[in-house]
């Protein structure tokens, strides 16, 4: 397979400029002859839809959610990246790609992250426009605050509510829409398959959540943004529902998955409680500024932290990392935490998680400059674990957070399925191997406002439809098939829940997969994985009916993606046999401990094509080119 | 903890609901309240009956999804907090518990303890946004924001439009949601222009959802998890004033 990146001739800096001038156009009056459906009302899939309303088309939309309002993206907190240097410091289009191009440890297409840069400042105006409280400063003008390790001041930010208020925002322009009657929004409506006909995508399946009909919808295009992978892992700070079914089943329908070991690890969240733990929740990476990390020195030291004296306690980043210490990058911290609890030294009833410790940072500088600083924060975590962390040192550990890897889209964000597009955290395109704090919110608002609304036009102007109807054989076929899976899936009436399946394949991606692996961890998984997955067709159990409101039917369907996707995971870590930002080869690594990469080897995208249930599937390679950020060791130091 | 649970069990919108009592034992204080109620599901599941439908999502009091009435009071015991940040140690030993649905005339039930909240998506489609399109704003720093109505607005935004205002309001009233998405807007100089249309619209809205009107009981801001404030009920009110008295 060809993967044509498509990315067009020229200086970087002048590539989207004429690429926009070259891309058909479609006039205004023919707009709303064409139809596009969007999965996802997220900040990419709001920010898209709105816009095509706009712009004139005819759009339907569709969530799982009862509001378009309460997407996943709702929960980011720390701010958004834009280029605006309104703090003066030196800050650039060029640098915030340069930034994003090395913090995806390059393996990254430049082109598009140089494009993403370019139009991080448009989102912050539109934000603004549509009445985002940003933070201001006593002059009224922006208030900016450095994030991530970056070193220039470029996050723009609403308190701890980022990703709230930029969703309200795409959210008030899509239900303007809504209102002039442009776009039709369908909540609780899951997607169970795409629709190819003549080798493009004409629609979807759908499964109402509330009367559970299996339901046909055209179109011309079709753009998912579905969000992120990172519940493969069961525990996550993801939102319950997240799930990878949609841009599944756009991989078994031959659109190629690339890079899904690219799955990051976040330091800094609440650790697990208990078998009932649903979630982990994120606290803030600020909180490591004036925290200390530390564990008992001696195995099963059971006493109560403030009862450990000094001397036996290991702050084990600050001896390991002396010139970073406790800020040390995240997937460093997040794999040292790990190693101390393997060695039995990890602290919480489970045995995993590590002391933030605030008691040397209260002593200097009291403790109501700390309750200024992370005050809500504090407060978040009293209310979880029941302990007051001005006088006893938090618990963190920590979890699945964000997936880089997604559906392999070119420049135009079109999937190997013609007029299969996609958007935001779905696809895999700016962040390579690992993504920058406030990048995610940037991409996804750069996606759907200012990328997908000139692309697909060029798409649809370019090719003939013909005219379809969800009678048509495809369609009535993609139902049969949804059909006959619910069906079984309720016939099979075995023992085990949903959940607990989901929990089992959680269990050994986290253990094998999850923040450090190696070729053997890796084999094993591949050898765990399938007997979950027979055992979950043979012993699922499934209560009340399929043409009802039924909560374990929906939670059924989505694990039974996840337990096939696991495996492509899986077979892309083990065959991408270097180190790179968050995926951590430990075969792979410099003495202190940083991800090594292997650029004659591996300085290329990797993008699945399914085979079949089970079998490996098909790697095919994007080779990158870097021209104007030079391949380097990624060093923080 | 042992706890006995009445949970509202409703199969459809069109049948009559009860109360359904189940036994809980082995809770513990640092499970969450969905948690809890995950863990009865199971096991439930596992005895082959069909376990409580719920809303939620994020599970972190920001997306708006939780919606559970306990022991009367929508979002449970503890002042700003929504269900799913609600932890069992707030609970006893021995309690017994009733965990109800958000009860409005403008909220339908559609199964067990989850209803149809769309009336308020409809109250944003008539007015709660202010009319730019993709592309179409100036420089963010063009209309500078003195920092105190930055920060009011914000306290507005903050409604993570979950419906307990309603939920709370002995008249069913949604004044705080929508006095929250107003008063952002009027706070703003981008909201000025559709200022008084925005108000009429969204308010005119509301009642043909068929939520109540306002008597001022105030019981919404005591179970509002994001602490939103009447005093923009006021705001609302004098804007609607203004707004019909010119009939702009
Ligand atoms: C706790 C937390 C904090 C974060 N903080 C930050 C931050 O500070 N800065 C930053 O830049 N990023 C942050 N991120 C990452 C960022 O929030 C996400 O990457 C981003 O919001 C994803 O947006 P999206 O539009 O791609 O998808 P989402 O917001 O996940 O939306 C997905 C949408 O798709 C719908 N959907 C999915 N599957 C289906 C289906 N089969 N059928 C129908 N609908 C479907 C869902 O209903 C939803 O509407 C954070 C993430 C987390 C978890
Ligand atoms: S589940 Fe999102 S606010 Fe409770």
């Amino acid at each position: 397979m060809n993967l044509d990146s498509k990315v067009p001739s020229g200086n970087i800096k002048e590539k989207w400029d004429k690429h926009r001038f070259e891309m058909k156009l479609i006039n205004p009056a023919n707009k709303r002859k064409y139809k596009i459906i969007v999965v996802g009302t997220g900040l990419a899939g709001a920010s898209a839809t709105a816009s095509f309303g706009e712009l004139g088309y005819q759009v339907e939309t569709f969530t799982y959610n009862d509001s378009a309002r309460r997407a996943h993206s709702i929960a980011a907190q720390g701010g958004i990246n834009a280029a605006k240097n309104y703090p003066n410091d030196a800050d650039s289009i060029w640098r915030l790609f340069y930034d994003t191009v090395k913090g995806g440890d390059f393996r990254s297409r430049e082109a598009n992250v140089y494009r993403l840069a370019q139009v991080s400042n448009n989102i912050i105006d539109q934000c603004v426009g549509q009445g985002v409280p940003f933070a201001r400063e006593y002059g009224g003008l922006l208030d900016n605050r450095s994030f991530g390790g970056a070193q220039v001041s470029r996050t723009f930010y609403a308190r701890g509510q980022t990703g709230q208020q930029l969703l309200l925002g795409a959210y008030s322009a899509l239900m303007r829409q809504v209102g002039a009657k442009t776009v039709t929004l369908h909540t609780r409506k899951e997607m169970m398959d795409i629709v190819i006909i003549n080798g493009q995508c004409r629609g979807i399946i759908t499964r109402d959540l509330i009367t559970g009909k299996i339901e046909s919808h055209t179109a011309d295009a079709v753009c998912l943004a579905t969000g992120g992978y990172g519940n493969v892992f069961f525990l996550s700070t993801n939102a319950q529902a997240c799930n990878v079914t949609a841009t599944y089943r756009a991989y078994k329908k031959g659109a190629v998955f690339a890079n899904p070991c690219y799955t990051q690890i976040h330091p800094t969240c609440i650790p697990v409680s208990g078998d009932h733990q649903s979630k982990l929740t994120l606290m803030s990476e600020s909180l490591r500024n004036d925290g200390r990390i530390w564990v008992p020195k001696n195995k099963d030291d059971k006493r109560p932290p403030n009862q450990i004296p000094e001397e036996e306690r290991d702050y084990y980043l600050e001896r390991k990392y002396p010139s970073f210490g406790n800020l040390s990058p995240r997937d460093i911290s997040s794999r040292a935490a790990k190693e101390v609890c393997d060695d039995g030294r990890g602290v919480s009833s489970t045995g995993y998680g590590v002391y933030l410790d605030f008691a040397d940072a209260i002593n200097r500088l009291g403790k109501n400059v700390i309750e200024e600083r992370y005050g809500n924060l504090f407060e978040m975590y009293e209310r979880i674990i029941g302990e007051d962390p001005y006088k006893t040192p938090m618990m963190i550990y920590p979890a699945s957070h964000y997936t880089m890897g997604g559906l392999w889209v070119d420049y135009n964000l079109m999937s190997t399925i013609p007029g299969l597009h996609v958007l935001g955290e779905a696809n895999f395109s700016d962040h390579g191997a690992n993504r920058l704090g406030a990048s995610a919110l940037m991409q996804g608002l750069a996606d759907g406002y200012f990328v997908i609304p000139y692309t697909i036009g060029h798409y649809l102007a370019s090719n003939k439809f013909e005219k379809v109807s969800a009678d048509h054989v495809e369609f009535r076929k993609a139902e049969s098939d949804t059909n006959d899976k619910i069906n079984k899936m309720i016939s099979i009436n075995g023992k085990k829940t949903p959940t607990q399946f989901h929990r089992e394949l959680g269990k050994v991606m986290w253990e094998f997969v999850g923040m450090g692996r190696n070729e053997a961890g890796l084999k094993k998984a591949l050898e765990k994985i399938p007997p979950i997955r027979e055992e979950f067709w043979q012993n699922l159990t499934v209560t009340g009916e399929p043409g009802d409101f039924n909560i374990v039917l929906e939670k059924a369907l989505r694990v039974a993606d996840f337990l096939e996707f696991a495996e492509v995971l899986v077979w892309d870590a083990l065959e991408r046999d270097e180190s790179c930002g968050a995926h951590f080869r430990e075969e792979h690594q410099y003495p202190d401990g940083e991800a090594m990469r292997d650029d004659g080897k591996f300085c290329h995208v990797a993008a699945w094509e399914y085979q079949g249930v089970g079998n490996k599937p098909t790697r095919h390679i994007e080779p990158l080119e870097f021209h104007d950020v030079h391949l380097a060791v990624r060093s923080y130091k | 903890m042992k706890l006995t649970l009445h949970i509202w069990r409703q199969k459809s919108a069109r049948d009559k609901g009860k109360f359904e009592e189940h036994l809980v034992d082995d809770v513990s204080p640092d499970m969450s309240f969905l948690e809890m109620l995950d863990v009865l599901n199971e096991s439930l599941i596992h005895q082959g009956k069909e376990p409580f439908a719920y809303d939620h999502d994020c599970r972190e009091g920001i997306c708006g999804a939780c919606s559970l009435t306990i022991n009367g009071t929508p979002h449970g015991p503890e002042a700003a907090t929504t269900t799913c940040q609600l932890h069992m140690r707030k609970f006893k030993n021995g309690d017994s518990i009733f965990i109800e649905p958000f009860r409005a005339r403008a909220f339908p039930i559609i199964k067990d303890l989850v209803v149809d909240r769309s009336a308020f998506d409809r109250i944003i489609q008539v007015g709660g946004f202010i009319s730019v399109g993709t592309n179409q704003p100036q420089d963010a720093n063009a209309l500078p924001v003195s920092k105190l109505k930055a920060e009011l607005a914000m306290d507005a935004a903050a409604c993570i439009g979950c419906g307990a205002c309603a939920a709370a309001c002995p008249n069913g009233a949604s004044m705080l949601f929508v006095a929250a998405k107003v008063s952002q807007f009027a706070l703003l100089p981008q909201g000025q222009p559709e200022r008084k249309k925005r108000v009429v619209a969204m308010v005119e809205q509301m009642e043909k959802e068929g939520f109540g009107g306002c008597t001022n009981f105030y019981e919404c801001e005591a179970v509002c998890p994001k602490q939103v404030s009447v005093r923009f009920i006021a705001m609302m009110n004098r804007d609607f004033l203004g707004a019909t008295l010119t009939k702009e």
